[in-house]
């Protein structure tokens, strides 16, 4: 075999292999998707929204509860992380622009975004459980919340960022302090980024379990009462796939269909949404 | 980009009067400073709140076991309440070890295909399929793992494994015993279908910063393209490959819910990836709402210390090798 043709069947193989990885890639999306799609379509029916779970190996129980607590737990959660991440991105990229401080607090917020969710689950345990004796939605919010802090103040300082400095500095010449220059000017500037950011901070938390099962923890009722102990669908999916019950696994699968949808959509309209405005 | 203004040492007052460009006078907006301010000393007090708190409420623990007695015993009996991390230690070290051998292949794989190799109409797809498989939540794959991967496991890998590679001297410790389908190998297999995706988006990035021209002169000296890409492009972007692959590792040591449903959260040191085990998440997620008495608690607030300064460090480093290749790149 000459020189030659040993190169090139090296690099044959070689780009064959990775063109391989590639669609392996494809493969566990397909499976995974399509798994969940199969085994979840089966126990979508009304009932699975609208009645609330029936006591142990009695079927027709849905998770009405679930879908409440999530969707209280996120929005609240909502409500505490996104104003503080968005005003903190702010400052790291208006008032600190360009100082070691911006660059420590950023590298600490990237480094927060990826730290196990389930430690923020032991830390507001210590703070928000142990003391009162007894689990509470509030603490879920919490505990989501500071998930989303970090994610949104990242997003928030890169997109303000990309606004022009120019466009500040016609806004100065007019005479506007700062602060309006920032909330007139640059925040609308950046309002698709930074609304972008808020979605995908959102279907991040949404898919969430560890830093729910010992703060929100779980309830068979429906409530909505955020002092105590807060029903959510992730929970619910963790308890039903590990209880017994073929009418239990169904139900989770449901669960699960519903959340993957939900962060699948929100993921690529997202996407949709920052290609739309950025790369016109 | 940004530009940084420099490396001169500033004081968070300094830059609430200094730096506002236009007004300082103005009260309304030093409000708004300090208000955004405050907010972003949010994420410093968050960090130092949560090692001050796990510290804290792991002290009883700390006094009782001490730091590398705690680390090295290998018992975890809730009954004679003796607590020591080694077991958890190693259930996470070698799942995630184990699931990073499987996914870097990979996950550099996808990237040379799509940076090199992709016709451009493919190119975004499986972009966007690599962005989906990281959207996808961990509680998702964990309930796939158990309820198809695993008896897929131990049905028809785990045996076949057993037949080829346990039959080999030094293999044939790594497989023994029975397939269940609940243990570290299929751990480790959904915990790298996991991280694939940030790997390989990250080294795609990497991959994309090399610049044309280098690669053009690579070509014209006759190079193949996998040439080009073995002795041009990696070692171009290893900086960036090296800083995904920490974070990934970084990711995959703190992974809770994927891997609690397929471990069995047993704590026991061994040397068969088909036995059940348990890392420092699955005893934390699994325990922690049934620790009866204050030293079970307290060691369970410990275990998550130990968990949040292995990541923290581990994402540390990550980001450091991310920023010098960052900067490297920028020039």
């Amino acid at each position: 075999m000459t020189h030659e043709t040993k190169r090139k069947i090296e690099g044959f193989v070689a780009l064959f292999l990775s063109t391989l990885a590639a669609f392996m890639g494809l493969f566990w999306l397909i499976f995974i998707l399509g798994d969940v799609l199969i085994n979840g379509m089966g126990a979508l029916h009304l009932n699975f929204f609208l009645n609330d779970p029936t006591p142990a190996g009695v079927s027709g129980g849905g998770l009405r509860n679930a879908f409440v607590g999530q969707l209280m737990i996120t929005a609240f959660a909502t409500l505490i992380g996104v104003p503080i991440g968005v005003l903190g991105g702010t400052f790291l990229a208006e008032y600190a622009r360009g100082k070691k401080l911006s660059q420590i607090i950023s590298i600490l917020a990237d480094i927060m975004v990826s730290v196990p969710s389930i430690i923020v689950g032991t830390f507001i345990y210590a703070l928000m459980i142990k003391p009162f004796g007894h689990f509470s939605g509030w603490a879920g919010a919490a505990a989501l919340a500071i998930i989303m802090i970090p994610v949104v103040l990242r997003t928030t300082e890169d997109m303000l960022s990309l606004v022009p400095w120019t466009l500040r500095e016609a806004a100065f010449a007019l005479g506007a302090p700062y602060y309006k220059v920032i909330i007139q000017v640059v925040y609308r500037g950046a309002a698709t980024g930074i609304f972008t950011g808020v979605l995908l901070s959102i279907a991040r938390v949404a898919g969430e379990t560890a830093p729910l099962l010992f703060t929100s923890f779980n309830n068979n009722f429906f409530s909505m009462n955020m002092n105590g102990p807060m029903p959510s669908l992730t929970v619910s999916i963790f308890q039903y796939a590990m209880g017994p019950y073929d009418d239990w696994h169904a139900q989770a699968w449901a669960a699960s269909l519903v959340i993957t949808l939900f962060i699948l959509f929100i993921t690529i309209g997202g996407r949709l949404l920052l290609k739309w405005r950025y790369k016109r | 980009m940004r530009e940084w203004a420099g490396g001169s040492r500033t004081w968070p007052i300094d830059i609430l009067t200094n730096m506002a460009p236009s007004t300082k006078k103005n009260p309304i907006d030093l409000l708004f400073a300090v208000l955004t301010a405050v907010s972003s000393f949010s994420i410093i007090l968050l960090i130092a709140g949560i090692l001050i708190v796990l510290v804290f409420e792991s002290s009883l623990a700390i006094h009782k076991f001490g730091v590398f007695n705690f680390i090295f015993t290998i018992d975890w009996d809730p009954v004679r309440k003796i607590f020591g991390a080694a077991s958890a230690l190693y259930g996470t070290m070698v799942t995630t070890v184990l699931s990073m051998l499987m996914a870097i292949p990979v996950a550099v794989g996808i990237a040379v295909f799509i940076t090199e190799i992709a016709p451009s109409f493919l190119k975004g797809p499986i972009g966007v399929t690599i962005e989906l498989l990281a959207a996808i939540p961990s509680i998702i794959y964990g309930m796939w793992g158990l309820f198809t991967l695993a008896p897929i496991m131990s049905n028809t890998i785990e045996p076949a494994l057993q037949a080829t590679l346990g039959k080999l001297p030094v293999f044939s410790i790594l497989f023994k015993g029975t397939p269940m389908g609940i243990d570290l190998l299929t751990a480790s297999v959904i915990l790298s279908i996991m991280i694939v995706p940030f790997t390989a988006s990250i080294s795609r990035d990497a991959f994309n910063l090399t610049p044309e021209v280098v690669k053009e002169s690579a070509y014209a000296l006759g190079a193949t393209k996998w040439e080009v890409v073995k002795n041009v492009v990696i070692p171009y972007s290893k900086l960036g490959v090296f800083g995904g692959v920490v974070l990934s590792m970084g990711r995959a040591i703190g992974e809770t819910m994927a891997v609690a449903f397929v471990l069995g959260n047993n704590h026991q040191i061994t040397s068969s990836l088909l036995n059940a085990a348990a890392t420092i998440t699955v005893s934390l997620a699994n325990e922690f709402t049934e620790a009866d008495s204050d030293i079970y608690l307290s060691s369970l607030f410990y275990l998550a210390l130990v968990l949040f300064v292995l990541s923290f460090i581990t994402l540390f480093i990550a980001k450091l090798f991310l920023i010098r290749a960052e900067r490297k790149y920028s020039r």
